[in-house]
This record gives C-alpha cells, sequence and structure tokens, in this order.
C-alpha cells in the first residue's frame, strides 16, 4: 500500500534497464518499497540494477522479460505479475525508443519500431494494469512522456508523434480512472544525459536521471497528474506552443 | 426474506483525507446484513467502518468491502439503575451522552472528539484524558456481540478473554462489533471543574504531573512544539474532574445535567494547502500559551473541556487537499530523556503542529493490539506537505522503540512495517487469535496490508 506521505511498497518497472527508471526505483527502495519487479526485453541486463536494489533494502526483487513489441504477450505479462506480488503501488513505464530520426524518414519499417514501442507498447500494456489497479482499489501509474510530444518539432517528430500519442492516451486514461482510487502522473522530462541520449548535444536546461527520479518521487507524494523536468520547461513549452509554425520550424532545435 | 444489501463505491480515507482508496460501501441496517457482508467477501476481504474518525487507513479497504456501521445505531437496552447500556456499535458516544446524561450518566472514556462509535472506539480501544484513572474504552466494555467469520459469538472478558482482549484495539480485525454492553459513570452535573496552569518549560509540566496526576480524573497538557531554548516545550496544564452539585454557580444548578452541545461553525469546503503552516501555527500557539489565564476551580462544560473541535465541523479541511498526518507515541515512564528529545527533534525541524498533547498514561490492558501502556504519551498532527516530514517521523518511530515505546496504530498513516512486533512484542499471540477466529484473511484494511499485520 501506499502511505500518507506517498512512499509505496511494491513496485513494478516496465523498461528497467532505463537510467531514469534505476535511479526512480533506487529512491523509492530507500523510502519503503520492498517489492520490485524488472521488466525488460533482456532481464539479464537487469541484475546489476537488482542486486543494485536489494543493497538499498528490497527483500523482493525479481527480473522478468517484457518486450513492448509483443503486445499479445502483454495481458498474460499482466496477470503474471499480479499473481507474484499480490498488489502493485506503483507501474512505472520507463521504456521507449529514441530511433533513427534520419532513417525513420526514409524507412517505413523504422518509423513504424519506434511508434510501435514508444505508442502501441504503451497503450497496450497500461490497459491491462490500469484494469488490475482498478480491481484492487489503488494504485498509481508513472508514465514517462517527453516534452517532444508536446509539439512535434522538425528535428525528432516521428519520437515526438509516439510520446505525444502516449501522453494523450495517459490523460485520458487518468481521466477515466478518476474515483477508481487509481491515479496517473505523467511525467515530461527535457533532455535527460542517459545511456538513450549519449553522443548527442544536450539542449538547454537539460537534466538527469536523479533529477527526474526526485521529481517523481515528489510529484506522486504530491499526487501530482502531470510533472514536468525540470519544472521551468512548463512555461517554456507554453510559450512554444503558440509560436507560428513558419518561425517555429526554423527554431534551432 | 432478506431485503438486498445497500451498496455503493466509494473513494475514502481516513480523518487525515491522505492515502485514498475505492472499495465496495455496504450500510448496515440489521445485523443480518453483517453475516451477508462477511459471506459475500472475496479476495480484497472487508473491514467495518463507523464515522471515519481514525486519522489514517484502519478503516479503508482498497477493492473489498467496508461495511458502513453508522446506520446500526439503535440503543436496545438502559439499565439507569447499574448505568449500563446496551447498544448497536454504530451507536456515537455524542448519542450515547445526549442520551445518559440528563440522566445522570457519563461515559468512563472519551477521545478528542464524541463523533466515534461505539464499535470504533472498541477497535482502537481509545483512550482519553481519564487514562491514568480509568484506562480505556475496552476497559469498561462488559460484553461484545463479535461477527466472525467462523460465527458469532457473545464476548465477555471473562468467557473468552483472548477474543476480548484481542479485539481491543485490534482494529476489526478480529471481526465486526455488532452491538456492545458498556457501563458508565455515574455523575452530578454535566460540568467539569477544571484549572489550567502554564508551565514555563518541558521539566516543570512533567514534575506536575507526574507528582500530582492521581489528584485529578482528568489531565493533558498542550504543549508549543515551536518553542525553544529555555523555554522548551511550555505548555498548558489542564487538569480537573466531574463537577459536584455544589461546584456549580447558582443559575447552573437549576439545570445541572443539561447536555446540549452545538456545532459553532463549518469549516470551509476548501482551503489553500499551507493555510495552517508554521507561522500560523506559531502565532496562535503564542497566542494560546499567552491568552489562557492559570485558573484553579472554574467550570466547563463537557464539551469545551473534552471536544473542543467538534465545535467546527470538518475541522480537519482546514489542512487543505494534501491533508494531514497525526502522530502519537507512548514511552515508558522513566524515558524522560525521548520525550525530551522528541520535542527537540520537533522544535528543530520547525515542524509547525497545532496541537500537541502530552498526557501521563496508567496501566494498560492485556491487548496485545491495545495501545496505551504505562507512560508518556504525546500526539501531535503535522501537515503532509511539511519537507522532510517522513524522515523526521521515521527518526521519531526509532527513538520510540529504543525506548520500549509504541506508536499508535488507528493514527497511523506511515509506520515502517518492520518496527510493528517490534513495538508490538505480543503480536504473535494476536496471530494465533486470528488464525483461530479468521483463518482465511477475510478480515482486510489497508492498515492491515500497508503494515503486514498478521
Amino acid at each position: 500500500m501506499k502511505d500518507a506521505l506517498g512512499s509505496v511498497q511494491s513496485v513494478l518497472v516496465l523498461g528497467g534497464g532505463s537510467d531514469i527508471a534505476r535511479a526512480t526505483v533506487l529512491e523509492l527502495v530507500q523510502r519503503r518499497a520492498r517489492t520490485v519487479i524488472l521488466a525488460a526485453r533482456d532481464p539479464e541486463s537487469l541484475a546489476a540494477t537488482a542486486d543494485e536494489l536489494r543493497a538499498a533494502g528490497a527483500t523482493t526483487v525479481e527480473t522478468l522479460a517484457f518486450d513492448a513489441r509483443d503486445t499479445a504477450s502483454h495481458e498474460a505479462f499482466v496477470a503474471d505479475v499480479f499473481e507474484r506480488v499480490g498488489d502493485v503501488d506503483l507501474a512505472l513505464l520507463a521504456f521507449g525508443v529514441l530511433g533513427d530520426q534520419e532513417e525513420a524518414e526514409h524507412d517505413g519499417r523504422a518509423a513504424v519500431d519506434i511508434a510501435e514501442v514508444n505508442y502501441v507498447g504503451s497503450v497496450s500494456v497500461a490497459v491491462p494494469i490500469a484494469q488490475r489497479m482498478r480491481t484492487q482499489g489503488h494504485g498509481t501509474i508513472v508514465a514517462l512522456s517527453s516534452v517532444a510530444g508536446e509539439r512535434a518539432r522538425r528535428s525528432n517528430f516521428v519520437y515526438g508523434s509516439s510520446k505525444a500519442g502516449m501522453d494523450a492516451f495517459f490523460q485520458g486514461l487518468g481521466d477515466s480512472l478518476v474515483g477508481s482510487g487509481v491515479r496517473v502522473m505523467i511525467v515530461r522530462p527535457g533532455f535527460v544525459h542517459t545511456k538513450m541520449t549519449e553522443g548527442m548535444d544536450a539542449a538547454p536546461l537539460s537534466t538527469t536521471p536523479e533529477a527526474v527520479a526526485d521529481a517523481i518521487v515528489r510529484g506522486i507524494a504530491r499526487g501530482r497528474e502531470t510533472v514536468w523536468v525540470p519544472s521551468q520547461l512548463r512555461y517554456v513549452m507554453t510559450v512554444l506552443r503558440h509560436v507560428p509554425r513558419p518561425i517555429f520550424r526554423k527554431l534551432p532545435i | 426474506m432478506t431485503e438486498p444489501l445497500i451498496e455503493r463505491t466509494e473513494l475514502l480515507t481516513g480523518w487525515s483525507r491522505t492515502a485514498p482508496t475505492a472499495a465496495t460501501v455496504v450500510e448496515l441496517h440489521d445485523v443480518g446484513d453483517v453475516d451477508a457482508g462477511l459471506a459475500r467477501a472475496g479476495r480484497r476481504g472487508l473491514i467495518a467502518r463507523g464515522l471515519g474518525r481514525s486519522y489514517g487507513d484502519a478503516a479503508q479497504n482498497a477493492g473489498g468491502i467496508v461495511l458502513d456501521a453508522t446506520t446500526l445505531a439503535g440503543f436496545h437496552e438502559i439499565d439507569v439503575e447499574r448505568g449500563v447500556i446496551r447498544v448497536d456499535a454504530g451507536v456515537s458516544l455524542e448519542a450515547i451522552m445526549r442520551t445518559m446524561v440528563p440522566l445522570g450518566w457519563f461515559v468512563h472514556v472519551t477521545p478528542g472528539t464524541r463523533q466515534v462509535t461505539v464499535g470504533g472506539a472498541i477497535a482502537a480501544d481509545v483512550h482519553g484524558k481519564s487514562h491514568h484513572f480509568d484506562g480505556s474504552f475496552s476497559n469498561h466494555v462488559e460484553s461484545f456481540v463479535l461477527h466472525t467469520p467462523k460465527g458469532t459469538t457473545t464476548v465477555t472478558p471473562e468467557s473468552d478473554p483472548e477474543l476480548f482482549w484481542g479485539t481491543a484495539g485490534a482494529l476489526g480485525l478480529t471481526g465486526v462489533v455488532a452491538e456492545a454492553t458498556i457501563r458508565l459513570l455515574p455523575v452530578e452535573t454535566s460540568m467539569i471543574r477544571a484549572e489550567n496552569l502554564r508551565c514555563p518549560d518541558l521539566d516543570s509540566v512533567m514534575a506536575l504531573m507526574a507528582e500530582g496526576d492521581d489528584q485529578f480524573r482528568f489531565s493533558a497538557a498542550w504543549i508549543d512544539c515551536l518553542a525553544t531554548g529555555a523555554s522548551l516545550g511550555r505548555s498548558v496544564l489542564s487538569r480537573g474532574d466531574h463537577a459536584t452539585l455544589d461546584d456549580l454557580p447558582k443559575k447552573l444548578r437549576r439545570d445541572p445535567l443539561r447536555f446540549a452541545p452545538k456545532a459553532l461553525l463549518p469549516a470551509p469546503p476548501w482551503a489553500p494547502n499551507g493555510l495552517l503552516h508554521r507561522l500560523s501555527v506559531a502565532a496562535f500557539n503564542e497566542l494560546w500559551y499567552r491568552v489562557t489565564p492559570s485558573l484553579h476551580g472554574h467550570v466547563e462544560s463537557i464539551s469545551s473541556f473534552f471536544h473542543p473541535l467538534d465545535g467546527v465541523n470538518g475541522w480537519n479541511r482546514l489542512y487543505g487537499s494534501c491533508g494531514f498526518l497525526q502522530y502519537q507515541y507512548v514511552v515508558p515512564d522513566d524515558a524522560h530523556g525521548a520525550v525530551r528529545q522528541s520535542i527537540e527533534m520537533l522544535s528543530e525541524a520547525r515542524a509547525a503542529s497545532f496541537l500537541a498533547v502530552l498526557k501521563r498514561f496508567g496501566p494498560g490492558n492485556p491487548g496485545p493490539l491495545s495501545f496505551p501502556q504505562p507512560g508518556w504519551t504525546l500526539a501531535l498532527d503535522i501537515p503532509a506537505t511539511v519537507p522532510g516530514l517522513a524522515e523526521l517521523l521515521d527518526r521519531l518511530d526509532q527513538l520510540v522503540a529504543d525506548v520500549g515505546g509504541r506508536i499508535y496504530l488507528a493514527k497511523d498513516s506511515r509506520l515502517r512495517p518492520e518496527l510493528v512486533p517490534v513495538m508490538y512484542p505480543e503480536l504473535d499471540r494476536f496471530a494465533d487469535l486470528r488464525a483461530r477466529v479468521d483463518p482465511t484473511g477475510v478480515l482486510q484494511s489497508d492498515l492491515q496490508r500497508r503494515l503486514a499485520l498478521p
């Protein structure tokens, strides 16, 4: 169960290998989380993170295989997780691919892959998670969106559009769950220094996985529906959203 | 012919308004509904709920059934000679006082609000300003009718001491109390003869309480947790006893048992988070300390002496949408140092506590989950938004556990589960009892899941 100060006891992480996921779960375990299910396409890659969580105080850490593209398996995967741990207090959806914009603009299959992982995969697994949480009468779903989804940019619109889709889905999902005891929190980080962005030029207001983790944990405690990291991005994006397109597409972002 | 159960899905919280969860709320209209509810409970189980005054998640059951006992609220027998009543579990202490005070009977134990049900008072084994004199609520219960998944029994301390005391303070996890028979206290008047003493620091108030509490049926001190340095722990000690007819001024003697409390004003339905922050609370505390005269032998009404907050309907909303936390510990008599240290920690953290109450408990009862034990108890409420609150309370828990103390589960909403067996060393006895009356674990609550209670 979650407690009055927003700490949770059991966590499911999809995309458990991501830097943001790792930092977030570590912080949750340092509070009250004792049961953690880490899932990723290659569960063996999660061993080090699992050890780290055990050392931090988690009593049950399991690593499972989860493939966002294999939507047919999602229902059974979610059922299995809830069977294993009983209540899941928090589900963190942290999987996603950045893809290669160049390639995606010329190869339909590459573009579809980004859309499938980031959008279709999220929708597919979130529906059974929400359903189970509704039945248990409580729970929090944290969905890692991106500022890229707020307005599609010329430089990464394939990725941006997939995040825009998943972001919109989770907004609606959150509204549909009002009164059920289940909450949805959407996280919109800007540029985060992670494995996924290694070698890229950092955008202004760039941040770290630890800062995102911190914002997520505080957001859960305060019952937020949306979290921007860093928080100033909310105002930056409010302005950018209204910039006329002829100007927007010429902006060096 | 049984009527269909009246039920609805509802988002529930405790009085602190934190951590809401959804449950199927079933109204109880007769005792048959209790058994129907128990029979229907699925994997997510069932818990009974009264007026929702438990601060934390004791009367919540996410995804399961919550029995609303407030609709089962009849008086069955009133023995005016002996001062014994048999009532449904949903009867409130307010209703008992309205009925019985004019007849010259008062409850032995009242918590800081009259808005609790008899079932809830047993489930939390509530205590009041009279604990050093009268013990806790269950000490004055002659018997109760308990519906468990294994059947219904009338339980007295003699017929089944394990079940009787195991139910006291067990927060509904041994079954659903449907009715109870309670002993009352004869009173000549509905007034309290009270005295207030201003104490400049912690040592002075603790010394006064240790020496003089046995001369007063009621005793509790309000502590200013924001005072520092030499004023650390400055307090107003309030003590008293039931007033006799002779204590009353002439005007009140005509109707000495009059009991007619009014709800003064409703709290606004919406208050901003942070309305009760450090500065506003500091100002209030200063004022409270300054304006409280040291008075000897004045008389006060029951509601002003015991239930000042009942005058504001829904005062819990004043803390805003993020809610607040109530925290209460008890440490043994000799753990003076821990009391001082805890107040220092609160004072240093500048954690604004609107109400911090220090009291000395008398002996506890045999209930393995009953909170009171002899020693010093401190209760406080703090806005949930205070930065660093989780860590501060974790450190307080550890301090309390280290000296052999415990925290009050009926008020808890964030304790580390590992500390429960340390604070309640007879938890195994409780586990045995649970295995006997509820082997399949039908009785469940959010608190039970959160603290991994057996």
